[in-house]
C-alpha cells in the first residue's frame, strides 16, 4: 500500500487522482502505524512550511517520519520539508537533508518572476540514481514554488530560474522533488510508476 | 528555462462548456472533460475554467465537474468566477482545482487576498484584474460579467497590481478590455507598464488573434503566459503550431 501523509494541504485530491491513474491504490493517513507498514509514503504538501510542520508535530509523525526505511517520495513542500531548516517562517524541519531552504531571489527584468510557476526542463547531475536515471535529461515537470532547496550532494537533477535550482534530490531511501509530478502530464506519471516500483 | 504557459479559457455553465458570448444565448459546445482532455493532448499548458453560472446567479460553483476535471486531468487548472470567501476556495481546492481566482471580490474586500494565500498558499491564488484605458492611465473595472453591471472602480491598474502582489497574490491576470473579444492583439504597452511594477507571473489576456499577437506579448511585455479562448475554441489557431512558431521565434515552450 502507498500511504500519503495528510500534511493537510489542499492538493492531496490531486496526488491522490495521479495514483489512481496508474491504476494504483494510495491511502491518505496521519496514524504512524499505517504509515510505518506502508510500501512506499508519499509527503506532499502545498502551502507554508510552517503550517506543515506543525502539522506534522500534532499528529505525532516528527519521529515516525525521520525513522522510515521504505522509500518515502516529498514532493513540492514534502521535499523542501525533508532539509534541516526552512527560512518560511523560520521553521526547523525534518533533518533528514542538510542545508536550509531559502527564497527563489525575483529578477523580473531577466525573466526571474516568483513564484517559479510553470514548465521547466531538468538536467541530470550528481552520482547515478535508481529513479532519478538519465531518461529526466531535458524533459519539463511542473514547478510552482517560492522557496528553493540549498545545492548540496544530494542533488540528482536541478532546473534553471534565475540560476540552479535543485528539482531532484536523493538521500538513502528518501526522495524529494520540487516539481508536481501529479500535474506534470505522462512525464510526472512515468516517474510515479518508477517511484512505486523501487 | 521557464517555459511560456499557452492557458486555453473555458467558459463552464451548469457543467458543461459554453461558447464565450457571455451572458446570453448560451451555444454548448461540449463537455468540460471532453474539452480540457482536447486542450491538454494538444498542449496547452495549464487551463483556466469561469465558472459564469456561479459568477453571474451569485452561487458557489459546483465542486461535481471540478473533481471529475481533476481525477481525469493530468495538467495544472484554475478555477474563476463564484469565489468569494475562504470556504468557496476550499470547495474548490479540495475536489482538485490547483489555483482559484478572484476578481471582483478582490476589489470589494482586499482582505480576501491575504486570507486565501494564509490558507493555500500564494502560489494557489490568482487575481484577475479587468483594465480599460483612461486617458493616460488604466482604470480597474468591477462587475464585468454582466453589461449592465460593469462599472469603473476607484482604483488605478498599476496600484491595484502592485497591491494584490503585496497581499499575498501568487499570479495576476490582465485582462484588457478594450482589446478583448476584438482579435487584434494584446495590449503589450499595457501589460509592459504592469509588468515593470508586479514579480509574480503576470498573465496576459484580451486580444489574441494570431500567433503574431503571442509571439509579441512574450517577447515585448514578458509575460508569463498567454490566456485566450476564441482563437482556440473556434480552431483559428492550433496548440501545436502556434508553440513550434513560438519555438521559432526563440522563445521556450513545453515540447
Amino acid at each position: 500500500m502507498i500511504a500519503i501523509v495528510d500534511t493537510g494541504g489542499a492538493n492531496l485530491a490531486s496526488v491522490i487522482n495521479a495514483f489512481e491513474r496508474l491504476g494504483q491504490r494510495a491511502e491518505l493517513t496521519k496514524a504512524p502505524d499505517a504509515i510505518a507498514r506502508a510500501s512506499h509514503v508519499i509527503l506532499p504538501g502545498v502551502g507554508a512550511a510552517g503550517d506543515s510542520m506543525k502539522r506534522l508535530q500534532a499528529s505525532g509523525l516528527v519521529e515516525p517520519l525521520r525513522k522510515l526505511t521504505q522509500p518515502v517520495l516529498g514532493i513540492c513542500l514534502g521535499m523542501q520539508l525533508l532539509f534541516e531548516r526552512s527560512e518560511e517562517n523560520d521553521t526547523a524541519c525534518l533533518g533528514l537533508l542538510d542545508g536550509t531552504v531559502h527564497r527563489i531571489p525575483a529578477d523580473v527584468a531577466r525573466g526571474v518572476t516568483v513564484p517559479h510557476m510553470g514548465w521547466n526542463a531538468l538536467h541530470r547531475v550528481g552520482p547515478a540514481s535508481a529513479l532519478f536515471d538519465a531518461s529526466l535529461e531535458g524533459q519539463q515537470f511542473y514547478f510552482v514554488h517560492s522557496y528553493m532547496a540549498p545545492a548540496g550532494p544530494f542533488v540528482r537533477a536541478q532546473t534553471e530560474h534565475g540560476g540552479p535550482v535543485p528539482a531532484c534530490v536523493e538521500r538513502g531511501n528518501f526522495f524529494g522533488v520540487q516539481f508536481h509530478p501529479e500535474r506534470s502530464g505522462p512525464a510526472g506519471a512515468e516517474l510515479l510508476r518508477r517511484f512505486t516500483h523501487l | 528555462m521557464l517555459a511560456k504557459r499557452i492557458v486555453p479559457c473555458l467558459d463552464v455553465k451548469d457543467g458543461v462548456v459554453v461558447k464565450g458570448v457571455r451572458f446570453r444565448e448560451h451555444q454548448v459546445l461540449g463537455d468540460v472533460l471532453e474539452l480540457a482532455q482536447r486542450y491538454r493532448d494538444e498542449g496547452a499548458d495549464e487551463l483556466v475554467f469561469y465558472d459564469i453560472t456561479a459568477s453571474v446567479e451569485g452561487r458557489t460553483v459546483s465542486v461535481d465537474w471540478v473533481a471529475r476535471t481533476a481525477k481525469a486531468l493530468d495538467i495544472p487548472f484554475c478555477v474563476a468566477g463564484g469565489i468569494r470567501s475562504v470556504a468557496d476556495a476550499e470547495r474548490v481546492l479540495h475536489a482538485g482545482a490547483d489555483k482559484i481566482s478572484i476578481n471582483s471580490p478582490a476589489l470589494e474586500r482586499p482582505a480576501l487576498i491575504g486570507e486565501l494565500a494564509r490558507a493555500f498558499g500564494s502560489q494557489a491564488v490568482v487575481v484577475g484584474i479587468d483594465s480599460q484605458r483612461d486617458g493616460a492611465d488604466f482604470v480597474v473595472y468591477q462587475y464585468t460579467g454582466s453589461a449592465a453591471h460593469t462599472r469603473a472602480s476607484s482604483k488605478r491598474t498599476l496600484d491595484w497590481a502592485a497591491e494584490v502582489e503585496q497581499l499575498g497574490a501568487g499570479e495576476i491576470v490582465l485582462n484588457c478590455m478594450s482589446s478583448d473579444g476584438v482579435g487584434k492583439g494584446y495590449d503589450v504597452a499595457q501589460l509592459e507598464q504592469v509588468r515593470a511594477r508586479v514579480s509574480v507571473p503576470l498573465v496576459a489576456s484580451g486580444g489574441a488573434g494570431a500567433v503574431q499577437h503571442f509571439i509579441d506579448v512574450f517577447q515585448k511585455a514578458k509575460v508569463d503566459a498567454a490566456l485566450a479562448a476564441g482563437v482556440f475554441h473556434r480552431k483559428e489557431i492550433a496548440i501545436p503550431e502556434l508553440k513550434s512558431a513560438l519555438r521559432a521565434a526563440g522563445l521556450e515552450v513545453r515540447r
